[in-house]
């Protein structure tokens, strides 16, 4: 008896196999985090790049004569743009600071940043250098690289006016949906309604896209006038947009409808209200916070949403607010700009990641806002 | 006493509101069918339909019939290209590969680019087309008195086999649908182990209540719903450009001199959608974990199963169906794509297919892409073409997936 | 027992789809009387009670046959609308289930949906009333606006019997109400029920006997059949029915119950 005891050996064993695989697991887990981090820190370093980068501005103000390697005052014409003092110039490749200006003279630091001091010929226009300033970022009304003005609130603006048009459409259109599925609709209408929901999330964008130039904006020509409605406009981006989140504010609705107790509808009905009273007065006002949770997450994937206004919004940022004009929005102008041939080294390619710094903020701040909502509106039913 | 509420029950308009409620409820739901039904419309009605073609010469002067062309005699094709090439190009093509060499089907197709030279000079969609023919055939010949009117069907075999080019008529997709294949397979190669692992750890082994559990959950749902454009970024920055000697094939001495693609290859693009989907497939994965009865994890503990054991033998296969399931899904989104691929670098323009993760790539949704942005108006039949293609491809790779759910379903009622 | 009853059943059969859950009911509850409703589990208490005001109608696969008269017609005829019926024939059901507004709303809102035509003062005097009815108002009335779910589950039941009779019913039904409340919770609803049967006729289902028994002016005995068809074994006023019952099925049932 005692020697059967002493045989069964109940400590406990190290399992090295099991512990490694735990960590793998883990590590796959911690991927996630890595991405995040790794978007993050991509995001700020290009923005970061962006910010800092200098750009060289003309000033049309031309040498007034030959200038030697040796030479510490440079002739300029009066004309052209003032050159401040302490100012950052470039003339030909060299760059120097200006240490005092005068209207015809200005007397500089030569061959900085590992440029050399070297002559120049009359005539050569001087650079100013400039950087895009945080303000003139988030205030500039004008989105022109070539002239060094980067304001992103044109990009903005048409992103906010695509998304506010797609939720005037997804918004009643999917609550209607998921009324008519969660209130009205037999368990076999629902079978069918369900997947053809399910193909018209599945299309890709791309071909919504596509739907958007080739069918919505022909139509809106048709109906408004062509004079009234560009080719390229925000209104059939928007229209189309919001026709690829409604199965998203449908589905996430419904859910949130049938998330209501049964007993709140027969208590309705009860007191001898009429199935739109009680879908509208008592169960839509009791799934509250679930479909403000889906409308949030749906704006936020129209905010995101990148071919469909690519290809029907147009191209060029343009401030207006007319959503019948083209305007680029912030996901549009990425594409566009890096479907070129992108060079690194360029101020195009720095600014995607401004812009998209921004994107992801915006984004991230919806997405977890709806996140908290939806976990606040589980706590109420459970 | 007692108040009496005055009730003005009008109930006649009570449920004349209830049953417009409903009406529009039917409504809304009818017009996001109509909709759906819109958009197929749209895409099958402009990838067939009459065109209008002009040829440099016409196939009937030469006694050819295109729809044929293949099956005409040897000798009558090789006749035809030697007296209508001109000398130049003939040398060059016989130095190529000999043109008594080459097959029927690859004479008949130097006949038609070379010799016949169809161009598009209008295209009409397929609903006017089948009413308005007579009407169309007129127009054709008041606009273009030598066109000839000619049903084209956009989307077909040739059009799957062949290349991009730039010529309508020669374009195809098989380019960009192997660069969708290599993509998707990458994209699966690398989410699907790394997402079911995640969901492994999250379902089977995190304690919910440690924090950095949470964080990772917390961190999955968020980046679930950042966009995809972002991920673009993200890949361009990390894959294209950070570890451009790993993703260009450099290190591994894989790409031949003067044709590396500088890091824009199928490799990061199938990396990037890798990470794109990857919350996806990790959120899928864990509600088929989830749906897992506990009593089958008890049943295995009980006989003194370690968890590796547990899972590996008793939980992973019976959530194998539903991860499948999900994963398919996520792949889905993957192959129908656009943006981030724009941004990584997809090529606009190659007629070579990918043959290593080295290859420069283009999938079928930048070829969509790039054909809707094109203003002429062939391109969008081209476009459309392209798009049932895609669709068609989804719908095979969802209905697998439901197929599969059905099965496992079905399987557990037995 | 001569006047006539508040509502009759005839004949009232009940089937989801092709189970048939009632068979052949006739009863008629007596005016201003409290009946109670017992029978074992299945027996077709929920279901008789809900054919009363045409709740089985939400039901998709429920069917009714027989007839169910009140005011001298038949609800169930096809130009009756059903949603007055609901209105004059009210439920309480057996968990809790306020509306997630304010204790103010819940009162209010079957008043107004129901095409209250008057000031907000008369509406604030219906809700007090009807508060005061179901012996709530002294507990809430300093908290009308707050949210109904932060009562207890014993005053969220009796604001659901306040939000019944605000709109003035001639019935009201009560599903167990008292079912999932601890016993000095019941103890008031108990009393309510006393205090209401005055204005009200109340038919109340009950799974236990000594309420059914306190409560109830008349009691009706269900019973399951060998295919789980539930039946009315016997009806009668409530002390003869537990003191004496005519028929030995209720007697076993009852002295089964009592031990
Ligand atoms: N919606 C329904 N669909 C199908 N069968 C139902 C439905 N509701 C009830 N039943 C069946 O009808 C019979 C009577 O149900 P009912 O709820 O009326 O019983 P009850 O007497 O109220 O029981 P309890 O005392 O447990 O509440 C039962 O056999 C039940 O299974
Ligand atoms: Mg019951």
């Amino acid at each position: 008896m005692a020697q059967t005891l002493s045989s069964v050996d109940l400590r406990g064993r190290p399992r090295r196999r099991e512990g490694l695989i735990q960590v793998l697991l883990l590590a796959s887990g911690l991927l996630s985090i890595l991405v995040t981090l790794g978007i993050v820190y991509e995001l700020v370093k290009g923005a970061m790049g962006f910010f800092t980068r200098p750009l060289w501005e003309d000033t049309n103000k031309p040498l007034a004569a030959d200038v030697a390697p040796s030479d510490t005052v440079l002739p300029v014409r009066p004309e052209g743009a003032a050159i401040p003092e302490g100012a950052i110039i470039r003339v030909d490749e060299e760059i120097m600071r200006v240490q005092r200006a005068e209207e015809t003279a200005l007397q500089v630091e030569r061959g900085l940043r590992g440029t050399q001091p070297a002559a120049h010929p009359a005539g050569v226009d001087i650079f100013l250098e400039d950087r895009v300033s945080l303000w003139e970022f988030f205030t500039g009304t004008r989105w022109i690289p070539q002239a060094g003005e980067f304001g992103i609130l044109p990009l903005v603006n048409a992103t906010f006016i695509v998304s506010a048009i797609a939720m005037l459409v997804a918004l009643p259109l999917g609550l209607a949906i998921a009324i008519y599925l969660s209130e009205y609709a037999s368990p076999r209408v629902n079978n069918v309604l369900k997947p053809l929901l399910e193909i018209l999330a599945g299309v890709p964008t791309v071909v919504y896209g596509y739907f958007a130039l080739t069918f919505v904006t022909p139509l809106l020509r048709r109906l408004l006038g062509p004079d009234v409605v560009d080719i390229y406009n925000m209104a059939s981006a928007g229209i189309v947009v919001g026709i690829l989140v409604t199965p998203l504010v449908a589905s996430m609705s419904e859910d949130a409808l049938r998330a209501v107790p049964r007993s709140l509808r027969e208590a309705a009905y009860a007191l001898g209200a009429t199935k739109l009273e009680t879908a509208l007065q008592v169960v839509v006002p009791a799934a509250f916070s679930g479909l403000a949770a889906a409308f949030i997450v749906a704006v936020s994937r129209a905010i995101g949403e990148t071919m469909i206004v690519a290809l029907a919004a147009g191209a060029g940022p343009n401030f207006t607010f007319n959503p019948f004009e083209a305007a680029e929005t912030m996901t549009g102008h990425i594409v566009r700009i890096s479907g070129g041939d992108l060079s690194y080294d360029s101020i195009d390619y720095n600014s995607i990641f401004a812009i998209g710094l921004v994107l992801f903020l915006i984004t991230l701040v919806l997405n977890t806002l709806s996140q908290r909502i939806v976990a606040r509106f589980r706590e109420v039913y459970e | 006493m007692s108040v009496r509420p005055r009730f003005d029950p009008n109930r006649a308009a009570r449920h004349r509101r209830a049953r417009i409620g409903m009406v529009v409820f039917q409504l809304a739901t009818l017009v996001g069918i109509v909709v759906l039904m819109a958009l197929l419309y749209n895409i099958i009605n402009n990838a067939f339909g009459l065109a209008a073609i002009e040829y440099r010469i016409y196939p009937a002067t030469l006694g050819l019939d295109l729809e044929t062309l293949p099956q005409t005699p040897r000798e009558r094709l090789l006749e035809i290209l030697e007296t209508h090439l001109s000398p130049g190009l003939r040398r060059s093509l016989e130095r190529t590969r000999p043109l008594t060499q080459r097959s029927n089907e690859e004479l008949a197709a130097l006949v038609l680019e070379r010799v016949l030279q169809p161009k598009v000079l209008d295209t009409w969609p397929l609903v006017p087309s089948l009413l308005h023919t007579q009407d169309i055939v007129a127009e054709v010949h008041a606009r273009f008195p030598q066109a000839e009117v000619r049903w084209v069907r956009w989307l077909n075999t040739r059009f799957l086999t062949r290349p991009q080019s730039s010529a309508p008529l020669r374009a195809g997709v098989r380019t960009a649908i192997l660069g969708s294949l290599w993509l998707v397979v990458i994209t699966a190669a690398t989410a699907l182990p790394l997402g079911v692992a995640a969901a492994i750890y999250l379902e089977e082994y995190a304690r919910k209540d440690r924090w950095y559990n949470r964080l990772i959950q917390v961190n999955i749902n968020n980046l679930a719903g950042v966009p995809s454009i972002i991920y673009g970024i993200l890949g361009l920055a990390i894959f294209v450009r950070a570890l451009e000697p790993l993703t260009s094939g450099a290190v591994f001495g894989a790409v031949a001199e003067g044709v590396t693609a500088n890091g824009r290859t199928v490799l990061s693009g199938g990396l990037t959608l890798g990470l794109l989907v990857l919350p996806i497939v990790i959120i899928n994965a864990q509600e088929a974990l989830r749906a897992v009865p506990n009593s089958l994890r008890e049943a295995a503990y009980a006989l003194g199963a370690t968890k590796w054991q547990v899972v590996w033998h008793h939980v992973l296969p019976e959530a194998l169906p539903g991860i499948m399931t999900g994963t398919i899904l996520a792949l889905s989104r993957a192959l129908g794509e656009t943006a981030p691929l724009v941004v990584v670098g997809a090529s606009t323009f190659i007629t070579f297919d990918p043959v290593h993760p080295f290859s420069k790539f283009t999938a079928l949704p930048i070829q969509i892409y790039q054909w809707t942005a094109r203003p002429q108006p062939v391109f969008r039949n081209l476009a459309a073409a392209a798009s049932l293609t895609l669709l068609l491809l989804l719908f095979l790779s969802n209905g697998i997936a439901v197929y599969i759910r059905h099965r496992a379903r079905q399987r557990r009622l037995v | 027992m001569t006047e006539t009853p508040a509502v009759e059943l005839r004949n009232l059969n009940v089937y989801y789809g092709s189970f048939q859950a009632v068979r052949d009911v006739t009863l008629a509850f007596p005016k201003h009387k409290v009946t109670a409703i017992i029978g074992p589990s299945g027996c077709g208490k929920s279901t008789v009670l809900r054919s009363i005001n045409r709740m089985n109608d939400l039901i998709p696969n429920a069917r009714i046959e027989g007839e169910v008269i009140f005011e001298g017609k038949n609800i169930y005829d096809p130009d009756v609308d059903p949603v007055e019926v609901r209105r004059r024939i009210g439920m309480v059901f057996q968990k809790p289930n306020p509306f997630p507004k304010s204790i103010y709303e819940n009162v209010a809102w079957g008043v107004r949906i129901n095409g209250f035509r008057g000031t907000k003062s008369q509406l604030d005097d219906i809700v007090e009333e009807a508060l005061r009815a179901a012996a709530l108002w002294d507990e809430v009335k300093d908290k009308l606006h707050q949210n109904a779910l932060a009562l207890s589950g014993g005053q969220q039941q009796r604001l659901c019997i306040a939000r019944a009779i605000a709109v003035k019913p001639d019935i009201i039904l009560m599903d167990e109400p008292a079912s999932a409340l601890d016993p000095i919770a019941t103890l008031r609803i108990e009393d309510l029920m006393r205090d209401l049967v005055q204005n009200y006729t109340i038919i109340v289902v009950t799974h236990n006997m000594q309420q059914a028994a306190r409560v109830s002016d008349y009691t009706a005995f269900f019973s399951t059949d060998e295919s789980r068809t539930g039946f009315l074994v016997e009806f009668g006023p409530t002390a003869q029915i537990f003191t004496n019952p005519k028929d030995p099925r209720t007697e076993a049932y009852i002295t089964g119950r009592f031990g």
